[in-house]
Protein backbone atom coordinates (compact mmCIF):
# COMPACT_ATOMS: atom_id res chain seq x y z
CA UNK A 1 0.00 0.00 0.00
CA UNK A 2 1.37 3.58 -0.80
CA UNK A 3 1.22 6.19 1.41
CA UNK A 4 0.23 10.14 -0.05
CA UNK A 5 2.82 12.63 1.26
CA UNK A 6 3.51 15.99 -0.48
CA UNK A 7 7.15 17.12 -1.99
CA UNK A 8 7.65 18.94 1.11
CA UNK A 9 7.18 15.93 3.77
CA UNK A 10 9.39 13.73 1.16
CA UNK A 11 12.08 16.52 1.68
CA UNK A 12 11.99 16.55 5.41
CA UNK A 13 12.08 12.93 5.95
CA UNK A 14 15.09 12.54 3.59
CA UNK A 15 16.87 15.23 5.42
CA UNK A 16 15.85 13.80 8.66
CA UNK A 17 17.71 10.32 7.33
CA UNK A 18 21.44 12.30 6.98
CA UNK A 19 21.14 12.51 10.77
CA UNK A 20 22.72 9.48 13.09
CA UNK A 21 21.96 8.75 16.26
CA UNK A 22 24.50 10.34 18.70
CA UNK A 23 25.29 13.12 16.25
CA UNK A 24 26.24 16.46 17.26
CA UNK A 25 24.04 18.62 15.00
CA UNK A 26 24.52 22.79 15.06
CA UNK A 27 20.81 23.62 13.93
CA UNK A 28 19.58 26.11 11.72
CA UNK A 29 16.01 27.61 11.69
CA UNK A 30 13.24 26.47 9.15
CA UNK A 31 13.60 23.30 7.03
CA UNK A 32 16.81 22.02 8.72
CA UNK A 33 15.46 22.33 12.25
CA UNK A 34 12.38 20.46 11.12
CA UNK A 35 14.38 17.63 9.89
CA UNK A 36 16.62 17.68 13.05
CA UNK A 37 13.90 17.13 15.17
CA UNK A 38 11.90 14.81 12.85
CA UNK A 39 15.29 12.57 13.29
CA UNK A 40 15.56 12.70 17.22
CA UNK A 41 11.71 12.15 17.20
CA UNK A 42 12.05 8.80 14.93
CA UNK A 43 16.09 6.79 13.77
CA UNK A 44 18.16 9.49 15.88
CA UNK A 45 17.03 9.45 19.75
CA UNK A 46 20.42 10.40 20.70
CA UNK A 47 20.94 12.95 18.15
CA UNK A 48 22.36 16.07 19.78
CA UNK A 49 20.96 19.22 19.03
CA UNK A 50 22.27 22.70 19.62
CA UNK A 51 20.80 25.99 18.06
CA UNK A 52 22.93 29.34 18.27
CA UNK A 53 21.31 31.06 20.82
CA UNK A 54 22.83 29.25 23.24
CA UNK A 55 20.83 25.55 24.21
CA UNK A 56 23.10 23.15 24.24
CA UNK A 57 20.97 19.15 23.79
CA UNK A 58 17.34 20.44 23.60
CA UNK A 59 14.56 18.82 23.09
CA UNK A 60 12.09 20.64 21.90
CA UNK A 61 8.23 19.56 21.90
CA UNK A 62 7.24 21.39 18.58
CA UNK A 63 9.35 23.34 16.31
CA UNK A 64 10.62 27.13 17.14
CA UNK A 65 9.84 30.22 15.27
CA UNK A 66 13.08 31.49 15.91
CA UNK A 67 16.57 30.28 16.84
CA UNK A 68 15.89 31.88 20.52
CA UNK A 69 12.76 30.62 21.43
CA UNK A 70 12.21 29.71 25.54
CA UNK A 71 10.95 26.03 24.42
CA UNK A 72 14.60 25.50 23.38
CA UNK A 73 16.11 26.48 26.64
CA UNK A 74 13.66 25.23 28.71
CA UNK A 75 14.05 21.51 26.78
CA UNK A 76 18.31 21.82 27.03
CA UNK A 77 20.52 20.35 28.81
CA UNK A 78 22.24 23.75 29.12
CA UNK A 79 22.34 27.32 28.28
CA UNK A 80 25.73 29.10 27.65
CA UNK A 81 26.12 32.98 26.12
CA UNK A 82 26.50 33.22 22.37
CA UNK A 83 30.35 34.34 22.59
CA UNK A 84 30.60 30.82 24.27
CA UNK A 85 28.38 29.08 21.45
CA UNK A 86 30.49 29.95 18.90
CA UNK A 87 33.64 30.10 20.30
CA UNK A 88 34.13 27.01 22.47
CA UNK A 89 31.00 24.47 20.67
CA UNK A 90 32.06 25.81 16.98
CA UNK A 91 35.00 26.63 16.64
CA UNK A 92 36.33 24.53 19.47
CA UNK A 93 35.67 21.55 17.35
CA UNK A 94 32.48 20.14 19.23
CA UNK A 95 30.25 19.81 15.94
CA UNK A 96 29.75 16.93 13.75
CA UNK A 97 27.28 18.35 11.44
CA UNK A 98 26.25 22.01 10.78
CA UNK A 99 22.39 21.78 9.09
CA UNK A 100 21.47 24.59 7.06
CA UNK A 101 19.49 25.94 4.21
CA UNK A 102 19.82 28.65 1.68
CA UNK A 103 18.28 31.08 -0.32
CA UNK A 104 20.48 30.65 -3.65
CA UNK A 105 23.69 27.25 -3.95
CA UNK A 106 25.56 26.63 -6.89
CA UNK A 107 27.09 23.45 -8.47
CA UNK A 108 29.67 23.12 -5.37
CA UNK A 109 27.40 23.94 -2.77
CA UNK A 110 28.16 27.25 -1.95
CA UNK A 111 25.23 29.20 0.00
CA UNK A 112 23.89 32.45 -0.56
CA UNK A 113 21.49 34.28 2.10
CA UNK A 114 22.54 37.62 2.14
CA UNK A 115 21.22 39.30 -1.12
CA UNK A 116 19.47 38.74 -4.46
CA UNK A 117 21.85 41.16 -7.37
CA UNK A 118 24.78 43.24 -6.08
CA UNK A 119 25.56 43.92 -2.76
CA UNK A 120 25.49 47.68 -2.59
CA UNK A 121 22.55 47.82 -4.67
CA UNK A 122 20.88 44.78 -3.69
CA UNK A 123 17.45 43.47 -5.99
CA UNK A 124 16.75 41.68 -2.83
CA UNK A 125 18.01 42.12 0.68
CA UNK A 126 18.06 38.91 2.32
CA UNK A 127 18.24 38.60 6.55
CA UNK A 128 22.39 37.91 6.20
CA UNK A 129 24.54 35.15 7.79
CA UNK A 130 23.75 34.91 11.12
CA UNK A 131 25.32 31.51 12.42
CA UNK A 132 26.04 30.33 8.93
CA UNK A 133 29.36 31.48 7.81
CA UNK A 134 31.44 29.81 10.44
CA UNK A 135 29.06 26.69 10.99
CA UNK A 136 30.43 25.45 7.10
CA UNK A 137 33.71 26.32 7.87
CA UNK A 138 34.19 24.60 11.32
CA UNK A 139 31.68 21.65 11.83
CA UNK A 140 32.70 18.50 10.57
CA UNK A 141 30.49 18.08 7.57
CA UNK A 142 27.49 20.12 6.56
CA UNK A 143 24.21 19.28 5.67
CA UNK A 144 21.56 21.02 3.39
CA UNK A 145 18.22 21.32 2.86
CA UNK A 146 16.28 23.80 0.48
CA UNK A 147 13.73 23.74 -1.86
CA UNK A 148 14.83 23.20 -6.06
CA UNK A 149 13.80 25.78 -8.35
CA UNK A 150 15.75 27.20 -11.39
CA UNK A 151 15.58 30.48 -8.69
CA UNK A 152 17.84 28.69 -5.67
CA UNK A 153 19.83 26.16 -7.94
CA UNK A 154 21.93 28.92 -9.93
CA UNK A 155 24.81 28.68 -11.76
CA UNK A 156 26.64 31.84 -9.71
CA UNK A 157 25.61 32.87 -6.43
CA UNK A 158 24.96 36.20 -6.37
CA UNK A 159 27.30 36.26 -2.87
CA UNK A 160 28.81 33.57 -1.04
CA UNK A 161 27.31 33.72 2.66
CA UNK A 162 28.68 30.58 3.15
CA UNK A 163 31.81 28.64 1.78
CA UNK A 164 30.73 24.97 0.27
CA UNK A 165 33.68 23.51 -1.67
CA UNK A 166 34.73 26.85 -2.89
CA UNK A 167 35.83 26.58 -6.83
CA UNK A 168 35.92 22.29 -6.70
CA UNK A 169 37.66 19.90 -4.85
CA UNK A 170 40.76 20.84 -2.83
CA UNK A 171 39.13 24.58 -2.18
CA UNK A 172 38.70 24.50 1.56
CA UNK A 173 41.50 22.90 2.25
CA UNK A 174 43.57 25.58 0.62
CA UNK A 175 41.45 28.34 2.35
CA UNK A 176 42.34 26.63 5.97
CA UNK A 177 38.30 25.98 6.32
CA UNK A 178 38.05 22.86 8.41
CA UNK A 179 35.53 20.14 8.14
CA UNK A 180 34.57 18.26 4.61
CA UNK A 181 32.03 20.44 3.64
CA UNK A 182 29.10 20.01 2.08
CA UNK A 183 28.17 15.94 1.75
CA UNK A 184 24.40 15.97 1.12
CA UNK A 185 21.67 18.15 -0.04
CA UNK A 186 18.09 17.80 -0.25
CA UNK A 187 15.11 19.28 -1.93
CA UNK A 188 11.73 17.99 -2.64
CA UNK A 189 12.81 16.31 -6.03
CA UNK A 190 15.95 14.81 -5.24
CA UNK A 191 19.58 13.75 -2.87
CA UNK A 192 22.58 15.17 -4.19
CA UNK A 193 26.25 14.09 -3.43
CA UNK A 194 29.55 15.66 -3.74
CA UNK A 195 31.19 14.14 -6.93
CA UNK A 196 34.41 12.39 -5.41
CA UNK A 197 36.76 13.91 -8.22
CA UNK A 198 35.20 17.30 -8.64
CA UNK A 199 33.00 18.22 -5.22
CA UNK A 200 30.81 19.49 -7.78
CA UNK A 201 27.41 18.27 -7.13
CA UNK A 202 25.60 15.22 -8.57
CA UNK A 203 22.01 13.42 -8.35
CA UNK A 204 22.41 10.37 -5.94
CA UNK A 205 18.81 9.51 -5.34
CA UNK A 206 15.47 10.65 -7.18
CA UNK A 207 12.44 11.36 -5.28
CA UNK A 208 9.65 8.45 -6.47
CA UNK A 209 7.66 9.71 -9.36
CA UNK A 210 10.66 12.87 -9.80
CA UNK A 211 12.22 12.65 -13.44
CA UNK A 212 16.14 13.18 -14.31
CA UNK A 213 14.41 16.00 -16.54
CA UNK A 214 12.41 17.92 -13.89
CA UNK A 215 15.50 17.91 -11.64
CA UNK A 216 17.79 19.13 -14.98
CA UNK A 217 14.41 21.88 -15.73
CA UNK A 218 14.95 23.52 -12.29
CA UNK A 219 18.58 23.34 -11.50
CA UNK A 220 20.23 26.69 -13.49
CA UNK A 221 23.62 24.49 -14.37
CA UNK A 222 23.84 21.46 -15.72
CA UNK A 223 23.59 18.94 -13.26
CA UNK A 224 25.45 15.57 -13.16
CA UNK A 225 23.92 12.71 -12.61
CA UNK A 226 25.24 9.57 -10.88
CA UNK A 227 26.64 6.43 -12.43
CA UNK A 228 23.58 4.70 -10.57
CA UNK A 229 20.60 7.04 -9.71
CA UNK A 230 18.52 5.37 -6.98
CA UNK A 231 15.05 5.98 -5.81
CA UNK A 232 14.96 7.66 -2.71
CA UNK A 233 12.72 5.66 0.19
CA UNK A 234 9.49 6.77 0.52
CA UNK A 235 8.46 8.24 3.71
CA UNK A 236 7.50 5.86 6.10
CA UNK A 237 3.80 5.75 7.65
CA UNK A 238 5.40 6.39 10.98
CA UNK A 239 7.73 9.42 9.88
CA UNK A 240 4.50 10.68 8.11
CA UNK A 241 2.67 10.62 11.06
CA UNK A 242 5.08 12.17 13.59
CA UNK A 243 5.98 14.34 11.18
CA UNK A 244 2.24 15.80 11.39
CA UNK A 245 2.27 15.94 14.75
CA UNK A 246 4.91 18.06 15.03
CA UNK A 247 3.73 20.27 12.21
CA UNK A 248 0.24 20.32 14.19
CA UNK A 249 1.59 20.79 17.51
CA UNK A 250 3.69 23.67 16.52
CA UNK A 251 1.08 25.52 14.38
CA UNK A 252 -1.14 25.26 17.75
CA UNK A 253 1.68 26.54 19.66
CA UNK A 254 2.59 29.65 17.46
CA UNK A 255 -0.93 30.64 16.81
CA UNK A 256 -0.91 31.24 20.56
CA UNK A 257 -2.88 28.23 22.12
CA UNK A 258 -1.70 25.30 24.14
CA UNK A 259 0.09 22.49 22.16
CA UNK B 1 27.05 52.74 40.90
CA UNK B 2 23.67 52.07 39.68
CA UNK B 3 20.77 54.87 40.19
CA UNK B 4 17.31 53.82 40.13
CA UNK B 5 15.74 55.50 37.41
CA UNK B 6 12.21 56.04 35.25
CA UNK B 7 12.39 55.08 31.87
CA UNK B 8 12.61 58.55 30.58
CA UNK B 9 14.78 59.80 32.87
CA UNK B 10 18.02 57.14 32.05
CA UNK B 11 16.96 57.59 28.49
CA UNK B 12 17.36 61.34 28.76
CA UNK B 13 20.43 61.28 31.10
CA UNK B 14 22.24 58.32 29.34
CA UNK B 15 21.57 58.00 25.38
CA UNK B 16 22.49 61.16 23.11
CA UNK B 17 21.99 62.02 19.46
CA UNK B 18 25.19 60.60 17.18
CA UNK B 19 25.58 58.14 20.28
CA UNK B 20 26.90 54.26 19.02
CA UNK B 21 23.74 52.61 20.74
CA UNK B 22 24.07 48.63 21.63
CA UNK B 23 20.30 47.52 22.66
CA UNK B 24 21.17 43.66 22.79
CA UNK B 25 19.34 40.57 24.01
CA UNK B 26 19.19 37.29 21.97
CA UNK B 27 15.57 37.01 20.73
CA UNK B 28 14.93 36.52 24.31
CA UNK B 29 14.58 39.81 27.06
CA UNK B 30 15.19 41.98 23.47
CA UNK B 31 14.77 45.60 25.13
CA UNK B 32 11.56 47.06 23.75
CA UNK B 33 10.34 49.31 26.16
CA UNK B 34 13.72 50.76 25.85
CA UNK B 35 14.31 51.35 22.51
CA UNK B 36 10.36 52.97 22.33
CA UNK B 37 11.80 55.59 24.89
CA UNK B 38 14.12 56.35 23.17
CA UNK B 39 12.07 56.82 19.78
CA UNK B 40 9.77 58.59 21.79
CA UNK B 41 12.67 61.11 23.02
CA UNK B 42 13.54 61.34 18.94
CA UNK B 43 17.27 60.68 19.28
CA UNK B 44 18.74 60.93 15.84
CA UNK B 45 21.96 60.21 14.23
CA UNK B 46 22.43 56.95 16.22
CA UNK B 47 24.75 54.06 15.38
CA UNK B 48 22.89 51.11 16.70
CA UNK B 49 24.47 47.64 17.37
CA UNK B 50 22.35 44.95 17.59
CA UNK B 51 23.81 41.32 16.27
CA UNK B 52 20.00 40.46 15.52
CA UNK B 53 18.31 44.08 14.65
CA UNK B 54 14.54 42.12 15.04
CA UNK B 55 11.61 44.65 15.33
CA UNK B 56 12.47 46.97 17.84
CA UNK B 57 15.27 48.11 15.29
CA UNK B 58 12.81 48.01 12.25
CA UNK B 59 10.67 50.18 14.59
CA UNK B 60 13.89 52.87 15.58
CA UNK B 61 14.51 52.63 11.66
CA UNK B 62 11.49 53.18 10.72
CA UNK B 63 11.22 56.35 12.93
CA UNK B 64 14.17 58.02 11.59
CA UNK B 65 16.99 57.46 15.03
CA UNK B 66 19.59 55.97 13.21
CA UNK B 67 21.76 56.20 10.74
CA UNK B 68 23.67 53.81 10.79
CA UNK B 69 23.13 49.62 11.31
CA UNK B 70 25.75 47.36 12.80
CA UNK B 71 24.44 43.76 12.59
CA UNK B 72 24.89 39.80 11.78
CA UNK B 73 21.28 38.76 11.18
CA UNK B 74 18.22 41.37 10.16
CA UNK B 75 15.11 39.11 9.73
CA UNK B 76 12.07 38.60 11.18
CA UNK B 77 12.65 35.51 12.84
CA UNK B 78 10.33 33.00 11.54
CA UNK B 79 8.54 35.53 9.36
CA UNK B 80 10.89 37.39 6.95
CA UNK B 81 12.40 40.34 6.22
CA UNK B 82 12.20 43.85 8.46
CA UNK B 83 10.71 46.10 5.88
CA UNK B 84 11.90 49.23 7.93
CA UNK B 85 15.54 48.13 6.86
CA UNK B 86 15.29 46.73 3.60
CA UNK B 87 13.21 50.03 2.66
CA UNK B 88 15.92 52.36 4.41
CA UNK B 89 18.77 50.34 3.05
CA UNK B 90 17.44 49.95 -0.38
CA UNK B 91 15.36 53.68 -1.09
CA UNK B 92 17.04 55.16 1.85
CA UNK B 93 13.94 56.25 4.08
CA UNK B 94 13.79 57.93 6.13
CA UNK B 95 17.01 58.42 5.37
CA UNK B 96 19.36 56.60 4.64
CA UNK B 97 21.36 54.08 6.38
CA UNK B 98 24.97 52.90 6.27
CA UNK B 99 25.13 49.01 7.16
CA UNK B 100 28.32 47.22 8.50
CA UNK B 101 27.52 43.40 7.97
CA UNK B 102 29.27 40.40 9.92
CA UNK B 103 28.40 36.93 10.76
CA UNK B 104 27.36 35.85 14.48
CA UNK B 105 30.44 34.85 15.31
CA UNK B 106 32.06 37.79 14.93
CA UNK B 107 29.93 40.23 16.80
CA UNK B 108 29.83 37.53 19.74
CA UNK B 109 33.56 37.88 19.47
CA UNK B 110 33.81 41.84 19.01
CA UNK B 111 31.37 41.93 22.24
CA UNK B 112 33.58 39.81 24.05
CA UNK B 113 37.00 41.73 23.35
CA UNK B 114 34.95 44.60 23.86
CA UNK B 115 34.57 43.64 27.64
CA UNK B 116 38.20 42.30 27.82
CA UNK B 117 39.49 45.84 27.18
CA UNK B 118 41.02 44.63 23.73
CA UNK B 119 41.02 46.71 20.80
CA UNK B 120 40.37 43.53 18.36
CA UNK B 121 38.64 40.37 18.51
CA UNK B 122 40.66 37.30 16.57
CA UNK B 123 38.95 34.79 15.14
CA UNK B 124 38.51 31.48 12.82
CA UNK B 125 36.31 32.64 10.47
CA UNK B 126 35.09 34.32 7.40
CA UNK B 127 36.92 31.72 5.38
CA UNK B 128 35.34 32.29 1.95
CA UNK B 129 33.20 34.32 2.56
CA UNK B 130 32.65 37.33 0.47
CA UNK B 131 31.30 39.40 3.72
CA UNK B 132 35.25 39.89 3.81
CA UNK B 133 34.98 41.71 0.24
CA UNK B 134 32.47 44.42 1.32
CA UNK B 135 32.85 45.33 4.97
CA UNK B 136 36.64 47.00 5.19
CA UNK B 137 36.25 46.00 9.06
CA UNK B 138 36.81 42.49 8.03
CA UNK B 139 40.73 42.18 8.06
CA UNK B 140 43.05 39.57 8.91
CA UNK B 141 46.14 38.53 10.90
CA UNK B 142 48.96 35.99 11.37
CA UNK B 143 49.27 33.65 14.42
CA UNK B 144 52.22 34.56 15.87
CA UNK B 145 53.14 30.76 16.91
CA UNK B 146 51.29 29.11 14.17
CA UNK B 147 51.02 30.97 11.04
CA UNK B 148 47.31 30.13 10.95
CA UNK B 149 45.78 32.92 9.12
CA UNK B 150 42.69 34.07 11.06
CA UNK B 151 39.54 36.97 11.20
CA UNK B 152 40.33 40.30 12.96
CA UNK B 153 37.18 42.66 13.67
CA UNK B 154 37.35 45.73 15.88
CA UNK B 155 35.77 45.32 19.18
CA UNK B 156 32.54 46.69 19.75
CA UNK B 157 32.85 49.63 22.85
CA UNK B 158 29.15 51.34 22.50
CA UNK B 159 28.77 54.70 23.77
CA UNK B 160 25.59 53.38 26.26
CA UNK B 161 24.25 49.68 26.43
CA UNK B 162 21.05 48.72 27.01
CA UNK B 163 19.69 45.59 28.08
CA UNK B 164 16.44 43.84 29.86
CA UNK B 165 16.59 41.38 32.65
CA UNK B 166 14.36 39.60 35.10
CA UNK B 167 15.14 41.43 38.16
CA UNK B 168 17.60 43.56 40.26
CA UNK B 169 17.80 43.80 43.64
CA UNK B 170 17.29 47.35 45.35
CA UNK B 171 21.44 47.97 45.27
CA UNK B 172 20.99 47.16 41.47
CA UNK B 173 22.59 44.01 40.89
CA UNK B 174 20.63 42.34 37.98
CA UNK B 175 20.21 38.73 37.14
CA UNK B 176 19.64 37.49 33.53
CA UNK B 177 18.45 33.84 33.53
CA UNK B 178 17.68 31.62 30.27
CA UNK B 179 19.22 32.53 26.93
CA UNK B 180 21.42 35.35 28.67
CA UNK B 181 23.33 36.18 24.85
CA UNK B 182 25.79 38.60 24.82
CA UNK B 183 24.17 41.04 27.10
CA UNK B 184 26.73 40.20 29.77
CA UNK B 185 29.40 41.43 27.56
CA UNK B 186 27.18 44.07 25.77
CA UNK B 187 27.39 45.85 29.32
CA UNK B 188 30.97 45.29 30.23
CA UNK B 189 32.16 46.62 27.14
CA UNK B 190 29.68 50.06 26.71
CA UNK B 191 30.73 53.37 28.08
CA UNK B 192 27.46 53.65 30.39
CA UNK B 193 24.84 50.79 30.64
CA UNK B 194 21.05 51.02 31.49
CA UNK B 195 19.54 47.72 32.49
CA UNK B 196 15.66 47.50 32.31
CA UNK B 197 13.98 44.67 34.93
CA UNK B 198 10.48 43.25 35.33
CA UNK B 199 10.78 43.74 38.73
CA UNK B 200 13.11 45.13 41.80
CA UNK B 201 12.96 42.63 44.54
CA UNK B 202 14.47 42.26 47.82
CA UNK B 203 17.22 40.08 47.04
CA UNK B 204 18.15 37.66 43.68
CA UNK B 205 18.61 34.47 45.58
CA UNK B 206 20.68 33.73 42.88
CA UNK B 207 22.87 30.84 42.54
CA UNK B 208 26.30 30.60 43.02
CA UNK B 209 27.14 31.13 38.95
CA UNK B 210 24.36 32.69 38.04
CA UNK B 211 24.87 35.53 35.42
CA UNK B 212 24.40 38.48 37.50
CA UNK B 213 25.70 42.08 36.73
CA UNK B 214 27.15 43.59 40.04
CA UNK B 215 25.64 47.33 40.17
CA UNK B 216 28.82 48.84 40.06
CA UNK B 217 28.75 48.16 36.15
CA UNK B 218 25.32 49.54 35.61
CA UNK B 219 24.42 53.30 35.54
CA UNK B 220 20.69 52.98 35.39
CA UNK B 221 18.23 50.60 36.98
CA UNK B 222 14.78 50.36 35.54
CA UNK B 223 11.90 48.85 36.50
CA UNK B 224 10.08 48.37 33.41
CA UNK B 225 7.46 45.11 33.62
CA UNK B 226 6.55 43.68 30.21
CA UNK B 227 9.88 45.52 29.03
CA UNK B 228 10.86 42.58 26.38
CA UNK B 229 7.56 42.64 24.89
CA UNK B 230 6.58 41.12 22.23
CA UNK B 231 10.09 39.36 22.82
CA UNK B 232 9.87 37.27 25.95
CA UNK B 233 11.21 37.00 29.26
CA UNK B 234 11.71 33.22 30.98
CA UNK B 235 9.99 33.11 33.68
CA UNK B 236 7.35 36.23 33.38
CA UNK B 237 5.65 36.02 30.05
CA UNK B 238 6.41 34.27 26.46
CA UNK B 239 6.92 35.77 23.36
CA UNK B 240 4.21 36.96 21.33
CA UNK B 241 4.33 35.11 17.95
CA UNK B 242 1.15 36.74 16.53
CA UNK B 243 3.13 40.20 17.27
CA UNK B 244 5.78 38.98 14.80
CA UNK B 245 3.54 37.69 12.29
CA UNK B 246 1.46 40.45 12.23
CA UNK B 247 4.04 43.26 12.28
CA UNK B 248 5.06 41.77 8.63
CA UNK B 249 2.06 43.70 7.02
CA UNK B 250 2.31 46.42 9.16
CA UNK B 251 5.53 47.36 8.70
CA UNK B 252 5.85 46.24 4.92
CA UNK B 253 3.56 49.95 4.19
CA UNK B 254 5.14 53.32 5.10
CA UNK B 255 2.10 55.16 5.62
CA UNK B 256 0.32 51.76 7.99
CA UNK B 257 3.65 52.15 9.60
CA UNK B 258 3.79 55.56 11.00
CA UNK B 259 -0.10 55.33 11.75
CA UNK B 260 0.90 52.47 14.10
CA UNK B 261 3.65 53.70 15.63
CA UNK B 262 1.89 57.08 16.70
CA UNK B 263 -0.94 54.73 18.41
CA UNK B 264 1.20 51.96 19.84
CA UNK B 265 4.49 53.94 20.77
CA UNK B 266 4.67 57.68 20.60
CA UNK B 267 1.10 57.80 22.00
CA UNK B 268 1.92 56.18 25.06
CA UNK B 269 3.46 57.33 28.46
CA UNK B 270 6.98 56.55 29.16
CA UNK B 271 8.23 53.39 30.51
CA UNK B 272 5.05 51.25 28.95
CA UNK B 273 5.95 48.86 26.24
CA UNK B 274 3.66 48.86 23.22
CA UNK B 275 1.14 46.21 23.40
CA UNK B 276 1.24 46.16 27.22
CA UNK B 277 -1.98 47.63 27.29
CA UNK B 278 -3.06 44.40 25.50
CA UNK B 279 -2.07 41.78 27.83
Amino acid sequence: MTQEYTPNEMMVVAASRALWDGAVCFVGIGLPSAAANLARMTHAPGVVLIYESGTIETRPDVLPLSIGDGELCEQAVTTVSVPEMFRYWLQGGRIDVGFLGAAQIDRYANLNTTVIGDYQHPKVRLPGGGGAPEIATSSREILITLRHSPRTFVDQVDFVTSLGHGSGKGSREAMGARGEGPKRVITDLCVMEPAPDTAELMVTTLHPGITADEVRDNTGWPIRFADSVGTTDPPGARELEILRDLYARTERRHAGGAA
Amino acid sequence: MAERMSLRAAVEAFVEDGDSVALEGFTHLIPFAAGQEIIRQRRRNLTLIRMTPDLIYDQMIGMGCADKLVFSWGGNPGVGSLHRLRDAVEYGWPAPLAIEEHSHAAMASAYEAGAAGLPCAVFRGYIGADLAKVNPNIRHVECPFTGERLAAVPSIRPDVSLVHAQRADRQGNVLLEGIVGVQKEAVLAAKRAVVTVEEIVDSLDAPANATILPHWVVDAVVEAPRGAYPSYAHGYYSRDNAYYKQWDAIARDRETFTRWMQDNVMSLDSGTAAGAKRQ
